[in-house]
Formats: structure tokens, C-alpha cells, sequence
């Protein structure tokens, strides 16, 4: 296992031409959903919009994230404190990673080296080594840490804190916070601008989305949402996800039970799309066509067509489903 | 004092002294928190029992959770703070105690004292009080003060809460079974104006007793407190909690029991598993070793309360109390919704869980219950009732 974990570090090493490859390599044609409380991913054959099978997996899986071969999706289990890589292809787990206490999201470093662990019960940001599998660092941050960003140049590891209201910007090397910055009330997940220069935070009970300048540290704007026939207090973003042609942020809005589609260049809500109850997180297709939404509380999958803001079929999945990541 | 700040002189002064010491010294906050002495609510005999709706421990537990949970921000903005406990005896003793806190410099008190030592104390008082523990809603109407806040759920709350879901469910019949202590006469007259306002049909109601006279016996006896009546369901009203606890299963038809047994509407409960609240109540647990209840909630939201105003730069008496009912300033209660001060009478408009000790059945307000401008103010007083005067 470790032998073929290195191998893929080292397809890693040669770069995004490499992950683009690799990741072409071995398509599935499927969706993978964790579900919180089934201990499974569900899996959707994209092409029919189907159930294909379940994969069992760690206690309460939540976020998910392929490693650069483009075949080994790590899926972090809160309830596991660790992560379980999944053989996509063969539906199975094939090995684990410890991340420290009840793990919440995670990125890796550029080079796939290395993950950035949230660690929701310690407050901390934990560095985890993937070849050797073991915690190399533990950065304290507020509590409750949940959304994790790399920057793409890897010298910065950006987290929210849901409790302290904050986004840390840590420098991992030095391994300590050089940054706090403020910003709306529990803030969730993270998604940078298509030129990385500005970073756009959900505030799930701000019913914003804060936007960082990743040059300044500072917010730079507030996207406030509004609703037809919803009140504020119904609006609680969780999920975005940049657009593959870099214009339009895909922004799930919780309890309103919508999908926001944010103009980036001029901050505007040009769609407003129906979804199941609670959408949380939110994951695009390869081409970009199609965005597959997690409804936490109906327990379904919405997939929308893109172009035509429209929600073409919703999906039963596993119990209090967290993510969606899409290998079509 | 406050004369020698007013002149001009004094007012530089101060302002030098701020100027020289602020940026040497973190600023430091004073928290009060004010409980019953030998409280008999928290006999470990008492606690064992674990009644729904009873206090688990001190309110400054729950105090020292919130705080250390925001250390982060605190260390951040350089600001320290102090807790200042106490306890009273009477309603003369909680008002020197209360006196005592707001000349130490408290900028708020958070209490868990009984309704009338509240109503006598509050009033000699101008520091945010929070009252984290007195459902009572006397204190929200007849006796209620600008300055005194209400993190626990009304009396009201609860029953409207439990009201609204048996509607949703069309469980309309509703038999009510009660005590006749004081506090159940009038928490009986709460939980019929709720079966009113939520169109519910009571179809008996019926005092029980547990007594120690051999001759009362069928008097707690529930196959023949339930008999002869059809009905949806059973609300007992027990402030003791004994009774309610025997109820069901035990009584003459299959049907559910709601109120101080069965079913609960709960400011907290904590095994509730959305939006985050696994984390604080195991930090709590992990904290105290033991679970987080209702009473621990309303403690420990006072004081993110206090906490995220003196974050907001609100850090005198005066500046919280203003800043806490401004209509923005909400709060993060971990249930899933923004929380925030009702304008008219100072409570926190909260959801309740409904619980039956097990796990966590369903929230409140009950889908499909609407209100004009926020839904969470189906539950408590409304602000056209107007029950409360002084603003």
C-alpha cells in the first residue's frame, strides 16, 4: 500500500500535466456521495443518474478529495479521526491515513505531499504527511475549523473558524497563524477567483459570502443574499464552487433550498435554481455542464444543467449526504 | 465617580490614562454570575435523577465553556476576561449580590435564581442581566426591564413549542393530567392558553397527586387517570418531574405523553446532532464530564453574548446593554438559525428541541407554522400582546 501510495506521489511530482493525465487515465463515470451517517459513499453513474452501488467506508465521512493519480479518493471520517482511501475504480477502500481528532475538510499542498487537516474538536489545523501517514504538525486555530484552502503557489493554507468568526491565513512552513481576519458569522467553505487573487468565504449564518484579497488579507466586499419569499434568516450558504470558465460562483444556500448563480465581475445572483432541503455542498462535472448538489437534510443528490439553470433530476442518496465528487 | 468624569478635567485624565495603559494591558472584563446558595435542584441525588428541563450544575460551568471556547478571539483582540461568581440566599441577599457585581465592574450578571428574588432584585440594577434559568413569564410581561434579558426559554415557549408540533401532527385531542403545586397551577394555565392558540381540543383535565395518604393513592394512579375518555394524546404538567417521569406506557390507551414527560420541548438536549451541536456538547462533556442541559445552554449563550458585544467594541455597562438589543446583533446558539434579543420584552428567540431523552425527535417552530415576520416568534409572547410595558 505504501509502496503504491509513493508511486502516486510521484506521478504527483510531475505536475498538473501528470493529475490531468492520470485522472483522465481511469474515468468512471461515476459521483461519489458521503453520506454522515450511513458510513458509506454512495455512487451515481453520471449517464443514467442512477444509484450504481455503495461503498462502505470510516465513521461519518465528509469531505473528499482525489489524490493526484486521479484514482484514490481520500474521504476524512469525523467519527474515525482518520481518512480511508477509496479505489474508485474498484469501489473499495485500500488503505488509511490518521488525521487527528474528528477531521472535518482537508486540502493538500500542491505537490500532494501533504494534507491540511481541519480538526474540529481540538481546534487545529493538523499537516499530515501521506507517504509516511503520520501528523507532522498542529497548528492551533478557533474553534471549530472547518473549510480548508492551499493557495496555489502552496505558501499559504487558508481555514475558517465557525466559532471564532475568522479566517486564519497560516503559513505552513513556519507552521503559525500570520494572519486573522474577520468576517461574517460561521463561516464554512472556501473558493478562490480564476486568477487566485480573491478568495470568496460562505458565512452560513451571515447569509453572505465574504471576499478576501489575496494580496491585501483584508475582505474586500460583502455579497449579501436575497431570496424571493425567503427570509434572512433562511439563507444560510454553505458550498460554492468556481465555474470552469472562471465567470460564475455556484453558491449553495442552505436552508433556502437554492442554488445562487454569482456573477464574479459584477457580484450579482443571475439564477436562483430549486434543490432539496439544506444544500450544502456543491461539486461541477468535468466539463463544467453540470453541478451536483448535496441536499443535507432531504437526503438527495439535485443535479442541475448549468446552461439552462435548471435542476434536471434529483437522486436519493445516503442519510445527511456531505459532499459530491464528480469522476465522469 | 461618574460626577468627577463628567468634568472636562477628569474626562482628559481618563482618557490619558486609557491611552497610556491600553496599549501595555490587555483590557480585562468582568462577567458576573449569580446562583442560589445550597441549591437543592443540584443535590447529587437530585442531578442523578436527570430530569428533562432540570439544571445539571452551577451556571458558571457553562460560563467557563463559552469563555475558554472563545480564547482564540480573546487572546486576538487582547482582551481578558474575569469571572466573578456568587451566590444568594433570598431576594434581599440576590440584590446585594447583584449591587456587589455591578460596582466590581461587571458589565453584565448571569443568573440562574428563582422568578421572585429576580423581580425584587432586577429592578436596583442598570448592568445587562441575563436570566438563564427562570422560564417564568412574569418576567417577560408584568415584571419584565430593559435591562433584563432572557437566554431560557419562556414557560410559554416550551408549551407553544409542544402545541404547535401535536397541531402539525392533527394529535388534537389533547387530555391534560397536572400536579397542584403553585408552579403547576400556573404552568397548567400556560399550557391551556397554548392548546387554545394552536386550535387543539382539550378533552379533560385532570389534577393528579402523589400523596402520602394510603387513601389518595388512585389520585397518581394512571390507568385510572386515562380511563373512560378517548383522546391523541396526554400533556401532564409535573414541575417535580416523579409523576411525568411513570407516565408512559402506563396509562389506559396507546397514545403519546408530551410536556414533563414523553415528549419535552427543551432549550437543549445533548445528543442533538445538527448544526454543529455534537462539538459543543462534547467540549462541554470533555470540560465537566457531564452533559449539557437546558439551563447550561442559556449560561453559556449569556455569555457568548457578552463576549461577542465586547468583541464589537462594546466594552461599559452602557455599551453592552445597547449593543445586545440592537436588531443586527445575532447570535450563534448552534441551532441551526440566527438568534437573536425580541425588541419587546428581551428574550432570545430561540427553536426548541423536542426530545424525549433519547435523541432528538424534531424542532420547533413546526414546519408549517408561519409568522409574519419571524417564525421563531411563534413560540413566547409577540410583540402586538404588548404584555410588557417598559421598554
Amino acid at each position: 500500500m505504501i509502496s503504491r501510495l509513493h508511486r502516486h506521489l510521484l506521478w504527483s511530482a510531475l505536475g498538473m500535466l501528470a493529475l490531468a493525465t492520470a485522472a483522465h487515465a481511469k474515468d468512471t463515470g461515476m459521483a461519489f456521495v458521503s453520506s454522515e451517517k450511513d458510513n458509506a459513499l454512495a455512487v451515481i453513474d453520471v449517464k443514467t443518474l442512477a444509484i450504481a452501488g455503495t461503498i462502505p467506508t470510516c465513521k461519518r465521512p465528509r469531505h473528499m478529495q482525489f489524490l493526484p493519480d486521479g484514482t484514490t479518493l481520500m474521504v476524512a471520517c469525523g467519527d474515525s479521526n482518520r481518512a480511508d482511501l477509496v479505489d474508485v475504480a474498484a469501489r473499495k477502500v485500500v488503505g488509511n491515513i490518521p488525521l487527528g481528532d474528528d477531521p472535518e475538510a482537508f486540502d493538500l499542498s500542491p505537490d500532494g505531499k501533504l494534507a491540511y487537516v481541519s480538526n474540529e474538536e481540538d481546534g487545529a489545523l493538523n499537516v499530515v504527511d501521506l507517504a509516511s501517514k503520520k501528523i507532522i504538525k498542529s497548528i492551533p486555530v478557533g474553534k471549530e475549523p472547518e473549510g480548508v484552502k492551499t493557495s496555489p503557489d502552496g505558501s499559504r493554507v487558508y481555514v475558517t473558524s465557525e466559532v471564532a468568526n475568522m479566517v486564519h491565513v497560516i503559513d505552513p512552513t513556519a507552521g503559525k497563524v500570520v494572519k486573522n481576519i474577520q468576517v461574517g458569522k460561521r463561516p464554512r467553505r472556501f473558493a478562490l477567483s480564476a486568477d487566485g487573487s480573491e478568495l470568496w468565504v460562505s458565512n452560513e449564518l451571515g447569509a453572505s459570502i465574504s471576499i478576501i484579497s489575496t494580496r491585501d488579507l483584508a475582505v474586500v466586499q460583502t455579497i449579501n443574499f436575497e431570496v424571493k419569499g425567503m427570509r434572512p434568516d433562511d439563507i444560510t450558504p454553505v458550498g460554492l464552487t468556481l465555474a470552469r470558465d472562471g465567470k460564475t460562483m455556484f453558491v449553495a444556500l442552505g436552508r433556502a433550498s437554492h442554488v445562487a448563480f454569482v456573477d464574479v465581475a459584477s457580484r450579482k445572483t443571475n439564477n436562483l435554481v430549486l434543490v432539496g432541503k439544506r444544500a450544502w455542498n456543491v461539486a461541477l462535472n468535468r466539463d463544467g455542464s453540470r453541478l451536483y448538489v448535496a441536499n443535507g437534510l432531504s437526503d438527495d443528490v439535485t443535479v442541475i444543467d448549468i446552461a439552462q439553470a435548471k435542476a434536471i433530476k434529483t437522486v436519493p442518496v445516503g442519510r445527511v449526504p456531505y459532499m459530491v465528487v464528480v469522476d465522469d | 465617580m461618574t460626577e468627577r468624569i463628567r468634568r472636562p478635567a477628569g474626562r482628559i485624565l481618563v482618557a490619558a490614562i486609557a491611552l497610556c495603559v491600553l496599549p501595555l494591558h490587555a483590557a480585562t472584563l468582568t462577567v458576573g454570575v449569580l446562583s442560589r446558595a445550597d441549591d437543592e435542584r443540584l443535590d447529587s441525588r437530585q442531578v442523578e435523577l436527570a430530569y428533562l428541563g432540570h439544571p445539571g450544575g452551577a451556571p458558571a460551568q457553562a460560563v467557563g465553556v463559552a469563555i475558554k471556547e472563545s480564547q482564540f478571539e480573546l487572546d486576538a483582540a487582547d482582551l481578558k476576561i474575569k469571572i466573578e461568581t456568587a451566590t444568594a440566599r433570598d431576594a434581599a441577599d440576590a440584590r446585594a449580590q447583584m449591587q456587589r457585581l455591578e460596582k466590581a465592574g461587571a458589565v453584565g450578571i448571569v443568573l440562574d435564581l428563582p422568578a421572585d428574588w429576580i423581580a425584587r432584585a432586577a429592578p436596583a440594577i442598570k448592568i445587562a442581566l441575563f436570566n438563564a434559568g427562570e422560564p417564568d413569564d412574569v418576567l417577560r410581561a408584568g415584571q419584565c426591564l430593559p435591562n433584563l434579558l432572557h437566554t431560557y426559554p419562556s414557560e410559554r415557549m416550551r408549551a407553544d413549542a409542544l402545541a404547535q408540533t401535536l397541531a402539525v401532527r392533527r394529535w388534537s385531542k389533547v387530555l391534560v393530567l397536572h400536579g397542584t403545586t403553585a408552579d403547576d397551577t400556573t404552568r397548567l394555565a400556560t399550557v391551556q392558553a397554548s392548546i387554545k392558540r394552536f386550535g387543539l381540543k382539550p378533552v379533560a383535565v385532570r389534577p393528579f397527586k402523589i400523596s402520602a395518604d394510603p387513601r389518595e393513592r388512585d389520585l397518581a394512579n394512571p390507568l385510572l387517570l386515562t380511563a373512560n375518555l378517548d383522546y391523541d394524546v396526554v400533556w401532564v404538567v409535573d414541575t417535580d418531574g416523579e409523576f411525568a417521569r411513570q407516565l408512559p406506557y402506563r396509562i389506559s390507551l396507546p397514545r403519546p405523553v408530551v410536556g414533563d414527560g414523553g415528549l419535552f420541548a427543551v432549550a437543549w438536549a445533548p445528543n442533538f446532532e445538527r448544526f454543529g451541536a455534537p462539538q459543543l456538547a462534547r467540549r462541554f462533556q470533555r470540560g465537566l464530564g457531564r452533559p449539557m442541559t437546558g439551563h447550561d445552554w442559556a449560561a453559556w449563550i449569556a455569555t457568548k453574548a457578552i463576549l461577542q458585544a465586547a468583541l464589537d467594541k462594546a466594552m461599559t455597562p452602557a455599551a453592552q446593554l445597547k449593543a445586545l438589543v440592537q436588531p443586527g446583533f445575532t447570535l450563534d446558539g448552534f441551532k441551526g438559525v440566527r438568534l437573536s434579543f425580541r425588541a419587546w420584552d428581551r428574550q432570545l428567540r430561540q427553536p426548541l428541541l423536542l426530545t424525549d431523552g433519547q435523541g432528538v425527535i424534531g424542532l420547533a417552530p413546526a414546519e408549517g407554522i408561519l409568522h409574519p415576520t419571524n417564525v421563531l416568534d411563534t413560540l413566547g409572547a409577540d410583540a402586538p400582546e404588548g404584555l410588557c410595558k417598559t421598554r
